[in-house]
């Protein structure tokens, strides 16, 4: 879709007309599934909201009270779990469109098993964070590590309620090209969240 | 990959609601879903526009109310501004006009996710529950000031400091949830639903505003949920984001360090852009009702797109000139003003265009036009003491003062309002099925008309007097003679009377519900496809069994030779009834 060509179309003009008497299409719009725009669109809208975050860890990170933080290494662990579940689903997407039904169901429980794994390895890394003694008041670094991992949880836990409903499709045993679609929005969702999560890992370690 | 029919191809699976609770209560129709929005909106907004009364009150008659404290000022002040601006612009002009006109003017039956759609509502309303419910608890809501800025706005001594600004901010996120939701089926229906034949360049400009200003909000609003959530963990949890460490009622606070500043540029990089979410759908709605009761097509429609897009863009890029007062690089100050004073170049297109849609057209004039065509004028007024503050130098002086408030009230208060009277006049008819009393409409025009002019235009003359706002009482002073305290007086005179005024809009919409002429399916005589619906009000899937094909645009107005002066967006080109004599149709431009 080429933005530039419809802001040039001049509707007032009378456009040629096929033989059904209807205008020929200028910029009639790509035909795409709703969910898929829809997505991207809430994709773009959960990016800018990670880019304000960082902006704002950029600009707080100046101020002199900043003391950076430890990572403990278990976050490198959590990194490989996400990055497996993202695979995983996938490599459902990849069977699905390929029209092969076997060892769905076996996978989307591995995805989810994984990413709960990832939610529960943060909520562990908490944990250790805090009997350390770094205290999410303690200082902004601390504050920040622990909003932006609460947050990117969160939204991993949100991805799991649309992972249920593809689930549901799954084993009630809809039409194949719902299950497909679902599966396919999982794992782009998946995908950006790992992505996010890995730019947020590097902000955190970066100082 | 199995092939996807385009929504316009597929067959209609909507079932009709038959029980009373699906069809007005839980509906996932648009057009109820609209009237929810709406009404609710409304609502809220008289409780503001109440709140605002009871200021002008205190302001125009210092020592008369007991009842009236400074906390309950700020308080006043914090609720009239935020309920205003979010919970009834916003949500009116997106949640109801959106709702209720997406669907109608692109030919579709209902949105893409109704389901999503009717959930948006419910979140919307919980978050007005949850900002009222803040009246009733111990210490009342927040007196922060609209735009809830640290440190004060969660110290000690703020009013509403204890349970107010944390339901202020709850409320919030949780607005902005339902407006996502609601946004993401505005985006995704304009771009995916429309009908055949309905190109993006024949949408009429309620539909581009609507659609640009969603774009807005889902990408400013972001904005506002991150420095919700950080200035929770501020207040609840201790932490230090925008909270410096200062010291409150003699005591030093916990925090240390953060920037208030910080938070300043998150709010307004939300703040701005919420400006445009609100004029883009008041701007695309106001061309479509002066284009109709001027009986001529938009001048330079493409020009008019353009500008909305154009506006949508520059609209993230302006955000600091809020924060002249609060200290910047003054290159940056440089930067802000320079983008500022680009942005009034489309509006100002937009505005040449309006002007140039009324000269020599046939115009009527109905109650919507008069609203229209006020709207013009108390934009215009808005708009040029806007390129006065957006000048570093000007705005320094009066920041603080009057100036601003009579500016952003006739630009974002005024302004938008006459376009919700007109759209509202306009779409009445379509929306009910009923006439509403003109001789009411009129009187209820020119009493806001004129009675807005009276309230504002002197607090421009206050301001450059040096009067400073979000004062309680102004006191004896030595630069503010006895006149402007009469001046005071009587802008609350005209407050009250605009205020009360609303009273016939409220009973002629009431009465006209239920005594009403009937309007017949298309009233003003208008092109666009919501006035072609088969049933009036719309019926649910709009359009019986068929959808309509489109072959032109939505201004094809004063045809020449064609025996009524319009034609609608889906009559086919032989099917015109021409003048004896005059010839085939033909669109406009292939005379030449």
């Amino acid at each position: 879709m080429n933005l530039f060509r419809i802001l040039s179309e001049k509707p007032w003009i009378g456009t040629p007309l096929t033989a059904e008497g209807l205008a020929v299409e200028v910029s009639q719009a790509p035909v795409m599934v709703p969910e898929k725009i829809a997505l991207r669109f809430f994709l773009g809208v959960v990016g800018v909201l990670f880019g304000l975050f960082s902006i704002a860890y950029f600009i707080r990170m100046r101020v002199g009270d900043w003391r950076p933080m430890p990572e403990p290494g278990t976050l490198w662990f959590n990194t490989l779990l996400l990055f497996m579940a993202s695979i995983v689903l996938q490599w459902t997407h990849h069977r699905l469109k390929h029209g092969r039904e076997d060892g769905i169901k076996a996978a989307l429980t591995a995805g989810a098993v994984l990413t709960l794994a990832f939610v529960y390895g943060q909520f562990a890394v908490w944990q250790q964070l805090r009997t350390a003694g770094y205290y999410i008041a303690s200082n902004p670094a601390n504050s920040f590590f622990y909003v932006l991992t609460g947050i990117h949880a969160l939204h991993i836990l949100g991805g799991l309620w649309v992972w249920t409903r593809a689930g549901i499709r799954v084993w009630s045993g809809t039409s194949p090209d719902k299950i497909s679609l679902s599966v396919e929005l999982c794992a782009v969702y998946w995908h950006f969240l790992l992505l996010v999560w890995l730019v947020l890992f590097a902000l955190l370690s970066y100082t | 990959m199995t092939t996807y029919l385009p929504i316009a191809d597929q067959p209609s699976e909507l079932h009709d609601p038959h029980t009373f609770i699906s069809k007005y209560v839980w509906s996932q129709d648009h057009k109820v879903i609209a009237i929810q929005y709406g009404s609710t909106a409304v609502f809220v907004g008289l409780i503001a526009l109440v709140l605002s009364g009871l200021m002008r009150l205190q302001l125009g008659y210092p020592n008369t109310f007991a009842f009236i404290d400074p906390s309950n000022y700020l308080q006043f002040v914090t609720m009239h501004g935020m309920i205003m601006v979010i919970y009834l612009l916003t949500a009116l002009f997106l949640g109801g006009f959106g709702n209720y006109l997406i669907p109608l003017q692109i030919g579709a039956r209902d949105m893409v996710f109704p389901y999503l759609n009717m959930l948006s509502y419910w979140f919307y309303l919980l978050s007005v529950l949850i900002l009222l419910a803040s009246f009733f608890v111990h210490g009342g809501p927040t007196g922060a000031g609209w735009t809830l800025y640290p440190p004060q706005a969660i110290l000690r001594g703020t009013p509403g400091a204890d349970m107010g600004i944390i339901l202020m901010l709850a409320s919030l996120a949780v607005f902005i949830i339902a407006f996502t939701m609601g946004g993401l089926n505005y985006v995704t229906t304009v771009l995916q639903a429309r009908t055949h034949g309905m190109t993006m360049m024949r949408m009429p400009l309620s539909v581009w505003g609507i659609f640009v200003a969603t774009i807005l909000g889902l990408f400013a609003f972001p904005a506002l949920f991150v420095s919700a959530v950080m200035m929770t963990f501020d207040n609840l949890i201790g932490t230090s984001f925008f909270m410096p460490a200062v010291q409150s009622l003699g005591q030093n606070v916990a925090h240390t360090g953060g920037s208030p500043v910080l938070f300043q540029h998150l709010f307004w990089f939300f703040g701005h852009p919420e400006v445009y979410i609100v004029a883009l759908p008041a701007f695309g709605l106001v061309s479509d009702v002066l284009s109709t009761h001027a009986r001529k097509n938009i001048f330079g429609y493409r020009m008019m797109v353009w500008a909305i897009v154009a506006i949508g863009a520059l609209s993230f890029v302006v955000w600091a000139h809020h924060m002249y007062v609060s200290g910047m690089n003054p290159y940056f100050g440089f930067f802000f003003a320079f983008t500022t004073l680009i942005i009034a170049v489309p509006t100002a297109i937009k505005v040449y265009n309006w002007v140039l849609t009324l000269w020599q057209g046939n115009i009527r004039m109905t109650v919507p036009m008069m609203f229209a065509m006020g709207f013009i004028f108390t934009f215009i007024h808005g708009g040029l003491t806007g390129i006065f503050l957006g000048n570093v130098t000007i705005d320094l002086p009066l920041s603080d003062t009057y100036f601003v408030v009579a500016h952003f009230h006739m630009v974002m208060g005024v302004s938008p309002i006459m376009v919700l009277f007109a759209s509202i006049y306009h779409w009445f008819p379509k929306m009910s099925g009923k006439m509403f009393n003109v001789t009411l409409g009129k009187i209820h025009f020119w009493a806001t008309f004129l009675g807005t002019y009276a309230i504002y235009l002197p607090m421009h003359y206050l301001g450059i007097l040096g009067v400073p706002r979000r004062y309680y009482a102004i006191g004896t002073t030595s630069f503010i003679p006895d006149s402007a305290m009469a001046l005071n007086a009587n802008i609350t005179q005209a407050a009250l009377f605009v205020g009360v005024m609303q009273l016939v809009f409220i009973i002629n919409i009431i009465w006209s519900l239920v005594k009403g002429k009937p309007a017949g399916h298309n009233p003003w005589e208008a092109t666009s496809l919501e006035w072609q619906t088969p049933d009036t009000p719309p019926h649910h899937g709009n359009w019986g069994e068929k959808l309509p094909v489109v072959y032109r645009w939505a201004y094809e107005y004063a045809v020449p030779g064609a025996k009524d002066d319009f034609v609608p967006q889906n009559i086919p080109p032989e099917e015109v009834v021409m003048l004896p004599g005059a010839g085939k149709y033909v669109n406009r431009s292939e005379e030449h």
